[in-house]
């Protein structure tokens, strides 16, 4: 009996630990990003403060703290994946892109489409474009050994270079300058939340959140079910964690790691139809905006689990959001601001994750 | 003389301007991911140098004060990298990604809020940048037939760190093959425990590894920010550490076929730049955009192993831990 009492303990020191590291490591990154504000001149507790408010100060804000927040969970997912199968997919941006390029193709098409059936093509057809672009790089990696890594990060190049040919050149609308396709008809937009809440009789403030969000937090109960309900899901993070235990345990690496890739990018494409059917309502020149890689800070702090991974979604969230309306207040601070905080959390909460482990779990202790 | 070698000339000035840079970043990574260190980071470590080499020399007027603050500059990022991965035991991969990012960032933010001028930083004077060199004897030799007007036109001409740049092929390859320390760094990239054994500190020499891939980068960065370009611009690396990042790769970690590779990516950016526009047999105009991805294209085709193999140092990206 004491031997289980003890085990208990340990189990929720552990647990407690697992939850003030990441806020630990989370106010270390900020306070690194208050040095920077310092350098630019201006006061970080303002600047934090208004950073908050801008990101939850009003229903609208918080309508596009979670409508910055759906496209993380997406992104967040597809890295953590990967990250399970002990592959680092940084192509999130390149597939969520691809994903942007066939519900564009989709929506142009499907004139008088009942909404319902285009929004249930778009989601096979983001899914499947976004798994397309992972299965290349994904297949090298399993078949020829060359790192995912690196082809991934190509193949966002190359996504980046195709795309910018196709609207220049091939999807434009007619008679414009700017590189984006027509808008698309009314009946294939994926409804806001705002417009929903309207119908049942509810008024809440003006926001692109849009149902996207709910298929999100879908995606992330079936990643959960995916990971560690079915066996498959168990393969893949056997795979992870010892190649050669699961090789021993007849899993097939090469298989496994395309199956992961594919989920993964699938995820990736998936959150294109956040931006592109939810909001913008045509193809725009980069309209990812940096999802793919804000996903692997995601889904660093969020310790590749769902639901880290739906709180860290909503914490970037809140930064771009909010970083935005900084930009706006303090103008020698840019957009790129919230870059530079992405950074400092993946670098703290990722590559120096162990650094204040130990000092945090002795503070626990005592 | 003729078009046709002019043009040959133009050709082959191009692709070692654009080696340059590749050249100098690849050899940093040589020796960082030759001691066990994955150095994804390359592109940060330019980034960080190209900005504070072009700040510098700006407000200084000098292009040595330039070059000394952006080697600096990589250095201390590559430092940071060195904290993360070999002190903390973090993932080298994700480590270098954030460097990435965070440069990324940081670079724009502060060059918007110090310069004014849209995240760019001004634009550089003739002494504040590195301007061509006539190499001793090139207009006198110019004129001796065959040799003569291949000195002038191509070897002659460039800047002062593109000269670096081909030196420093021979010295790492002699630092790395010939000296004490050389032997260490690649025996801590293939068996850290045995190195360790021996009583050679695994961690100081990593360190070093990372010192002198900060030291290269720096070189590679400033080069783009003060002598191809006079000013930084956002983001001006443009996937450059990548590239080198897969030269490095395909040329299998060895410096020479390593330069090959860089040459190779080099070559095909500028045979791109020259087909812009050109009508061609059988495709006829290619779109802009499409023949700009041809060295992505190209790295993924190589890396695919359809020309060789790429064996890695045995060690690399596992953090040693001494109780292991």
């Amino acid at each position: 009996m004491a031997a289980t009492g003890a085990a208990a303990l340990r189990f929720s020191r552990g647990s407690a630990a697992a939850v003030v590291l990441p806020l630990v490591n989370l106010g270390v990154a900020l306070v690194l990003s208050a040095g920077v504000v310092l350098a630019v001149g201006e006061n970080p507790g303002r600047a934090l403060w208004l950073l908050a408010s801008g990101a939850f100060g009003s229903a609208e804000a918080v309508g596009y703290t979670l409508y910055y927040a759906t496209s993380f969970v997406f992104t967040g997912l597809a890295v953590a994946v990967a990250f399970h199968a002990g592959l680092f997919n940084i192509g999130a941006e390149g597939q969520a892109y691809l994903g942007g390029l066939a519900v564009a193709l989709l929506c142009l098409g499907a004139h008088g489409w009942p909404t319902t059936l285009v929004v249930a093509a778009a989601v096979v057809v983001a899914a499947a474009a976004g798994a397309a672009w992972a299965f290349v790089p994904a297949w090298l990696q399993a078949r020829r050994g060359s790192h995912v890594v690196i082809t991934t990060i190509m193949f966002n190049f190359i996504a980046a270079a195709l795309m910018t040919h196709l609207l220049v050149n091939v999807l434009i609308k007619p008679g414009q300058q700017s590189p984006e396709t027509r808008e698309f008809a009314p009946s294939t937009w994926l409804p806001q939340l705002h417009e929903v809440a309207r119908a049942l009789g509810w008024e809440i403030g003006r926001s692109p959140v849009n149902l996207s969000l709910l298929l999100a937090l879908a995606a992330g109960a079936l990643v959960w079910l995916y990971l560690w309900r079915t066996r498959w899901g168990y393969e893949l993070r056997a795979l992870g964690h010892n190649r050669t235990a699961a090789v021993y345990g007849r899993i097939r690496p090469g298989r496994t790691i395309i199956v992961a890739m594919s989920i993964s990018g699938a995820l990736a494409g998936l959150m294109s139809l956040n931006e592109v059917m939810g909001v913008q309502h045509r193809l725009l020149l980069n309209f990812t905006g940096g999802a793919g890689y804000v996903g692997i800070a995601v889904a660093l702090m969020g310790r590749n689990h769902p639901v880290g991974i739906v709180l860290a979604a909503g914490l970037f969230g809140a930064l771009y959001q909010g970083g935005s309306e900084l930009s706006f207040d303090m103008p020698a601070l840019t957009r790129d601001m919230v870059v530079v905080i992405q950074g400092l959390i993946i670098l703290v909460c990722g590559a120096l994750e162990h650094a204040l482990r130990g000092p945090v779990e002795a503070l626990l202790r005592s | 003389m003729s078009d046709a070698f002019l043009f040959a000339a133009l050709l082959t000035a191009a692709t070692a301007r654009g080696a340059t840079p590749l050249v100098l970043a690849a050899l940093g990574g040589l020796f960082a991911e030759r001691a066990g260190v994955v150095d994804i980071g390359l592109e940060g470590k330019m980034l960080a140098s190209a900005f504070a080499a072009a700040a510098s020399a700006a407000i200084t007027g000098s292009a040595w004060i330039g070059l000394g603050a952006g080697i600096a500059a990589a250095v201390m990022v590559s430092l940071l990298h060195a904290f993360a991965c070999i002190t903390h035991h973090g993932n080298q991969v994700v480590s270098g990604m954030a460097l990435n990012i965070t440069l990324s960032g940081l670079t724009a933010v502060l060059g918007y809020a110090w310069f004014h001028e849209g995240s760019q930083t001004p634009l550089l004077g003739p002494g504040a940048r590195f301007g061509p060199i006539a190499l001793p004897g090139a207009t006198a030799l110019g004129n001796v037939p065959a040799l003569g007007p291949i000195y002038r036109e191509i070897v002659s001409g460039h800047n002062v760190l593109v000269y670096i740049a081909a030196a420093a092929v021979p010295v790492v390859a002699w630092i790395v093959y010939r000296t004490r320390f050389g032997l260490r760094l690649r025996a801590v990239g293939e068996s850290p425990g045995a190195v360790d054994t021996a009583g050679v500190s695994v961690a100081s020499t990593r360190y070093k590894a990372l010192v002198l891939s900060g030291v290269l980068c720096g070189l590679s960065g400033a080069y783009l920010s003060i002598a191809h370009h006079a000013s930084f611009i956002r983001d001006m690396s443009a996937g450059k550490g990548y590239l080198a990042l897969a030269a490095l790769i395909f040329g299998q970690w060895r410096p020479v076929p390593t330069l090959g590779a860089c040459l190779l990516f080099a070559f095909a950016d500028a045979v791109q730049a020259r087909l812009q526009g050109t009508e061609l047999p059988l495709v006829g105009v290619m779109p802009v955009q499409l023949v700009q991805a041809l060295p992505y294209v190209l790295t993924v085709l190589l890396l695919a192993g359809f020309v060789g193999r790429a064996v890695a140092p045995a060690a690399i990206g596992l953090p040693y831990v001494k109780e292991r």
